[in-house]
């Protein structure tokens, strides 16, 4: 047993879903941030849905494009970072759900909405940005970052400091 | 529910409750084996940088070898230099605009005007800046010349906003109004002109101006007919004016690449060139005297100077359906030749040296749009040119919009040109089969792509770049700046104007252009094979 009162095995899966889901974030982060090319246009170009005029709103605007571009692919590597080494977990797991929501609520598998853009495997409304969504959701509230990760130092400072006063 | 019963305060204290004292803690308070769970993402973080550089490796390594394999890693493309801040210098050059209708609006933008409303405009949609950032090129908009009143006022207005690039040390000169062209053409205080009206007037307007000794800017095409051609080539050559043909999209850089990678052999021996124009709308297809509410556009035969518009076409009752639509008709236009066939041709021209055909044959019809027109709303084109052993291949539809790509096929690999250049190897070819048994080019996918923005050939390494690489730019991009291609020609021809030099769709290359759409027009009209006399030249 532990702080969280977790047991091992539960610890685990939910140490490996937090490691699969930083690592997955922050390569799509580091891959944008690497290609010079990369531009978030093709994909607010396609958006349908609830987040269409938003988006066509973003394109339209160079200035704009070039912010949402910027903080896309920093706040990818930055909450990719935060999940694999445990900092500021919570923060980076509801930033990364946010987010991912945010790519889903773009594109969403909707009976009648489609894409011109080639879409991996089979989806009928949940695809895997979705499940990537709520993994984030559920990482946030089932956190471990105090224990394997670098908050536990963190709390500890904090702890110190508030035993000090 | 239970057992999974998270510590909302997530401390430690039940078995922390005096840090200080406990053995086996370190300075904060905290033990070793603590620690070293804490880091427990950073061997996570170590597998990730790795993997990171061992795939970034397979990548550059792949790509080296396409490179190599290509020589492509030798490859130098000429730099631009836009936008290095240098002064245009010289004198202020003097332009008058002939023909103030939508494309003069647009080559005003492009030279550094723009309407009160238009940047009102462009300031709600934040691309103002943009435009503003354009190079100063040191000209004033001096004269407009339109027969219809609403036109010229709107030229008017555009010239005095002095909201333009080059800020307020832009010289503002007095803006004149000429009723009709030959007035501007007379008066010394214009430098240079831009013709911009339907092509009925293009030849007389390009010699009258050339013969004025003012330097030339035309739209195309060149002339609609021999006679025209000819004799605005000899009175441009005998003037020694600047004469630029309007192809504005050759200023695209990845012209020059195309050119460059040709030249290197890539493509191998090249025998066909595939062009096509694709549209399906009556905008399209030219039928354009409605406005988007469906109420006609103005213009009636008091505010339109008609007999002037006529210029030297057969006369007719005013209008107004002539007026908006005479790309429809033979007596002003050639239809899909002139305002298409045109820009595809100088593609090809500019990367292969086209010149003149030496036959060409056409087919077509009318099969669509049943609306009393002279022009072809479909039509194939077959221009042969035995000395290179090429065909160049046009094919223009107006109802249907599927894409057909613009593509040069050679013996060893094929090159599609639209915003970025894709090249494929051919399955079949000699020069690359090493390189494809071996793995290295798949001929099944581009195996180079290039993509202005980019700057730089890539050897096509992964799907989603490629998939960014065929979606179309509607700028060209230099030293990492979007710049709009028409602005980057009306520069070159000033540029000439003022340094000498020639342009790059100069007088000559104006004339192999000329000669080659009137004989496409002569062999759709005529119905036969028409043939260039190069002896003697001229069509038979």
């Amino acid at each position: 047993m532990n702080e969280y009162n977790y047991t091992k095995p539960q610890l685990t899966a939910l140490l490996l879903l937090r490691f699969f889901t930083g690592w997955h974030i922050l390569y799509e982060g580091i891959a944008k941030a690497m290609n010079p090319q990369w531009t978030s246009f093709g994909f607010l170009q396609e958006s349908q849905w609830v987040l269409a005029g938003f988006s066509g709103w973003v394109t339209s605007n160079p200035s704009v494009l070039a912010v949402v571009d910027f903080m896309n692919v920093w706040g990818l590597i930055a909450i990719g970072l935060g999940l694999i080494v445990g900092l500021f977990f919570k923060v980076a797991a509801v930033a990364g759900f946010i987010l991912v929501l945010m790519y889903w609520m773009n594109s969403p598998a909707l009976v009648g909405v489609e894409y011109s853009m080639p879409v991996e495997g089979h989806n009928l409304i949940v695809n895997k940005t979705l499940i990537q969504a709520g993994a984030l959701l559920t990482l946030a509230l089932f956190s471990t970052s105090k224990i394997f990760g670098l908050d536990a130092l963190i709390g500890n400072f904090k702890r110190k400091g508030e035993v000090a006063e | 529910m239970s057992d999974i019963n998270e510590n909302k305060q997530g401390t430690p204290e039940k078995e922390n409750n005096n840090p200080q004292n406990r053995p086996g803690e370190n300075k904060s308070g905290m033990s070793r084996r603590k620690m070293v769970k804490a880091l427990a993402g950073l061997p996570v973080l170590g597998l990730f940088g790795h993997q990171l550089l061992k795939k970034r490796d397979y990548d550059l390594g792949k790509r080296e070898a396409i490179m190599r394999e290509l020589r492509l890693d030798e490859i130098k493309f000429p730099a631009s230099d836009y936008g290095s801040g240098n002064n245009p210098g010289g004198d202020l050059l003097r332009v008058g605009i002939i023909g103030y209708g939508v494309r003069g609006n647009q080559l005003a933008n492009s030279l550094g005007f723009m309407h009160p409303n238009d940047v009102k405009t462009r300031q709600e949609r934040g691309t103002l800046d943009e435009w503003l950032g354009q190079e100063y090129l040191n000209v004033a908009l001096t004269g407009i010349s339109d027969v219809f009143d609403l036109h010229t006022e709107n030229g008017m207005a555009v010239a005095r906003n002095e909201i333009r690039p080059g800020g307020e040390n832009a010289p503002k000169l007095p803006v004149k109004r000429y009723r009709h062209y030959h007035e501007m053409l007379e008066d010394p205080d214009i430098d240079a002109v831009i013709i911009a009206t339907p092509d009925h007037h293009h030849g007389q307007m390009t010699i009258d101006a050339a013969n004025a000794g003012k330097h030339i800017y035309c739209e195309k095409s060149v002339a609609n007919t021999e006679e025209e051609v000819n004799a605005l080539y000899s009175a441009v050559k005998s003037s020694g004016v600047v004469y630029q043909l309007g192809h504005q999209i050759t200023q695209n850089v990845i012209y020059q690449q195309a050119r460059e990678l040709i030249n290197r052999d890539m493509l191998g021996k090249v025998t066909l060139v595939q062009t096509a124009s694709n549209r399906n709308t009556a905008h399209g297809a030219w039928v354009r005297h409605m406005n988007s509410n469906g109420n006609p556009k103005p213009g009636c035969a008091n505010t339109i100077d008609w007999k002037q518009w006529l210029g030297p076409a057969p006369e007719v009752p005013f209008s107004q359906y002539r007026y908006y639509n005479w790309t429809l008709f033979f007596d002003y236009a050639t239809g899909l030749i002139g305002q298409l066939f045109t820009h595809e041709y100088d593609a090809m021209n500019q990367i292969l040296n086209l010149g003149i055909p030496k036959t060409v044959t056409s087919s077509g019809g009318i099969y669509f749009w049943k609306d009393g027109r002279d022009m072809a709303d479909m039509l194939h084109i077959v221009f042969e040119y035995p000395n290179r052993e090429l065909t160049l291949l046009y094919s223009g539809n107006l109802s249907s919009s599927r894409p057909r790509g613009r593509v040069i096929m050679g013996h060893d690999g094929s090159m599609e040109i639209g915003n970025t250049i894709t090249i494929n190897a051919d399955r079949n070819s000699t020069k690359y089969q090493q390189a494809i048994s071996a793995g290295i080019i798949d001929p099944r996918s581009p195996m180079v792509s290039f993509n202005p923005s980019s700057g730089q050939v890539d050897a096509v390494t992964s799907a989603s770049e490629r998939y960014y690489a065929e979606r179309g730019l509607t700028t060209t991009t230099i030293n990492g700046r979007r710049v709009d291609v028409n602005h980057l020609h009306l520069r070159e021809w000033i540029k000439c104007i003022r340094d000498g030099g020639r342009p790059s769709v100069n007088i000559d290359v104006a004339f192999d252009e000329g000669m080659a759409c009137v004989m496409a027009q002569k062999a759709y009209v005529e119905k036969r094979v028409v043939t260039w006399d190069e002896v003697n030249r001229k069509i038979v």
